[in-house]
């Protein structure tokens, strides 16, 4: 039995595990990757020289995950951490004195699973850092090889200096576009155009938050300059409404879009291009969160979060929330948030030695620190919002669901002859969501088109119902049959959360 | 430094160690190594972080792997999967 158990070894949960034993509590570190970092801090293989592009010394933030690092492993030799690398939680069963998490290998292949792997692992206290992905809009030929994901296109770059392709588009929304283009034209690809749905001008209406993360500024300055370096066109309400090919992307065309999101009439330009990398802002993993039976909501951004106190805990006794799962806020606010969830389970628990006394302070510097950063986040948010109109670029034939290969057609079908009103409805009927990726991709552009098409607004309880009809999932992660049967009788065996939960549950609004 | 040969249907796949499957294949001018099972559709990496599972190939025999997440190793043998492959899933 640990102290505590810290879902995800992002910049989150990393923070959240080395203050955790900092603190003196006993901590278990379950991570899907291979190594420390998450997605954020993702870096070529520790000790493989060879692996292509160096550790990037240059990288934002990289010295401060290089000390967390090693305070990890430090801790690690010391057995104050045991760290699971390679394991992933399929199964999370909330209880009054402990949580219990079920591991498997996050890969099947032979030397792929890590050297005895508890089935479960057992903690007074979870801290859930999940983190998150793009957030995706589908688009005509999006699902056309050659179209990838902001961050796929990025972590491809970072883990093993691959680039995609030879021509690219970047096109979404929000800062995190500008990065992914100046490490594309870094890694020598030509960068044909940044389409940002958003203008720039978004900013001027929220000022205030932005001001208070003066660093930003830097950091978008410097972005600016690897712009007009790489002579990289950045084109602002703009936005890839068509993707061309055959077998694999050959074009785009990019089109200026109104405030609301609609094409301008005849401004599509058609651009060459072998790589397409979209991003629309980020979505959480929320699966643990709601297999734990926590509260959720819609955030500013129309993600699906946590719903979580200033001290980070949801309203099921021993469970904290940080990171993204918490609100999309970036890595900085995710470190924030792992030490403050750390400390304030330090804080609460009897094992925390004595050396953390003054933790009162501490914490309450790190709450008004996370003020600070979400007041920027929100900011961003509000200055790079999904196009109220995005549907509007569809066709009848455009895939939404790449797994379940369900077009935007079928969803339609489904309101007008099958009377779906909403995405739980709308997921029976015509099956987004319910394919291999279990709706992660699909789910918020799913839920946004069932309101759509109900006439709804996509705001408040009824569209957090809708996402949460799309993130709710049987198992948190693809598992082995094996893994099921292997759950012996006898043990404590926590109940298989039901596919579906009634819409309002868990709905604090 | 030492290159790793890997194989796809039986055709040489060379990679950096320290590359994932999908690194190596999308390095190699390979985009697409999957069809869809409903309309054949080609499909390769999209996410690329483990989330989609469109990348899904065969390595070593063991069905349904995410290339994205899976690192080369010496010897490899990748296989592309179509249609009916993905009905062994597991849960």
């Amino acid at each position: 039995m640990f102290d505590v158990a810290v879902v995800g070894a992002g910049p989150a949960g990393l923070a959240a595990a080395v203050h955790a034993a900092d603190a003196g509590l006993s901590v278990a570190l379950v991570d899907a990757g291979a190594q420390p970092g998450g997605q954020f801090w993702r870096h070529p293989v520790e000790g493989e020289a060879s692996a292509g592009a160096p550790e990037p010394a240059g990288h934002h933030g990289w010295q401060r995950f290089a000390v967390l690092r090693a305070r990890l492993y430090a801790h690690e030799s010391a057995g104050r951490i045991t760290y699971w690398r390679n394991a992933q939680v399929w199964l999370l069963a909330a209880g009054p004195a402990a949580g219990v998490l079920h591991l498997a290998p996050a890969l099947d292949v032979p030397g792929g699973a890590p050297d005895a792997l508890p089935a479960t692992v057992r903690a007074r206290r979870l801290i859930l850092c999940p983190g998150g992905y793009d957030r995706q809009l589908p688009v005509p030929g999006w699902d056309l090889p050659g179209v990838m994901a902001a961050g796929g296109v990025q972590a491809l770059l970072k883990g093993s200096g691959t680039a995609a392709g030879k021509v690219a588009v970047v096109a979404g929304t929000g800062p995190f576009l500008l990065p992914v283009a100046t490490g594309l034209a870094g890694a020598g690809i030509r960068v044909a155009a940044i389409c940002e749905a958003n203008s720039p001008a978004g900013w001027l209406r929220n000022l205030r938050g932005a001001v208070q993360a003066p660093e930003k500024a830097v950091e978008g300055a410097a972005y600016a300059a690897a712009l007009a370096r790489h002579r990289i066109p950045y084109r602002v309400r703009t936005a890839v409404t068509e993707i061309h090919g055959t077998d694999r992307v050959e074009a785009v065309t990019m089109s200026r879009l109104a405030r609301d999101g609609m094409v301008v009439p005849g401004t599509g330009r058609r651009v060459s291009c072998d790589v397409v990398a979209l991003g629309w802002g980020f979505t959480p993993q929320l699966e643990l969160v709601l297999a734990a039976g926590a509260a959720t909501t819609m955030d500013v951004d129309g993600s699906l979060v946590a719903v979580v106190d200033d001290r980070l805990a949801t309203g099921v006794p021993g469970i904290s929330v940080a990171g993204e799962a918490a609100g999309v806020g970036g890595a900085s606010m995710a470190v924030v948030e792992g030490e403050l969830a750390a400390l304030c389970v330090a804080a609460e628990s009897g094992g925390a030695r004595a050396g953390a006394a003054g933790l009162g302070a501490r914490i309450a510097r790190l709450q008004r620190e996370r003020a600070r950063l979400r007041g920027f986040a929100v900011a961003m948010h509000r200055a790079n919002p999904v196009p109220e109109r995005w549907q509007g670029w569809l066709v009848p034939e455009t895939v939404v669901c790449r797994c379940e290969e369900v077009s935007y057609g079928e969803l339609c079908r489904a309101h007008v002859e099958l009377g779906a009103r909403d995405a739980r409805s709308l997921k029976s009927f015509a099956r987004p969501g319910m394919g291999w990726c279990q709706g992660r991709v699909c789910g918020y552009a799913a839920a946004s088109i069932a309101a759509n098409l109900a006439g709804r607004p996509f705001e408040g309880p009824a569209a957090a119902a809708d996402l949460r009809a799309m993130a709710k999932r049987a198992l948190a992660a693809p598992v082995p049959l094996g893994r099921l049967a292997a759950m012996a009788p006898g043990q404590p065996e926590p109940a298989l959360p039901p596919l579906e939960t009634p819409a309002a549950k868990g709905d604090p609004t | 430094m030492p290159e790793l040969q890997l194989s796809l249907d039986g055709a040489p796949l060379s990679a950096r160690p320290g590359q994932t499957v999908g690194a190596a294949l999308a390095g190699a001018g390979i985009a697409s190594w999957r069809t869809t099972r409903h309309a054949g559709r080609p499909r390769g990496l999209f996410c690329g972080i483990g989330v989609c599972f469109d990348c899904l190939l065969t390595v070593d025999g063991v069905p349904n792997q995410r290339a994205c997440l899976t690192p080369a190793r010496d010897g490899m043998e990748l296989r592309t999967e179509s249609e009916d492959a993905g009905e062994g899933r597991d849960v």
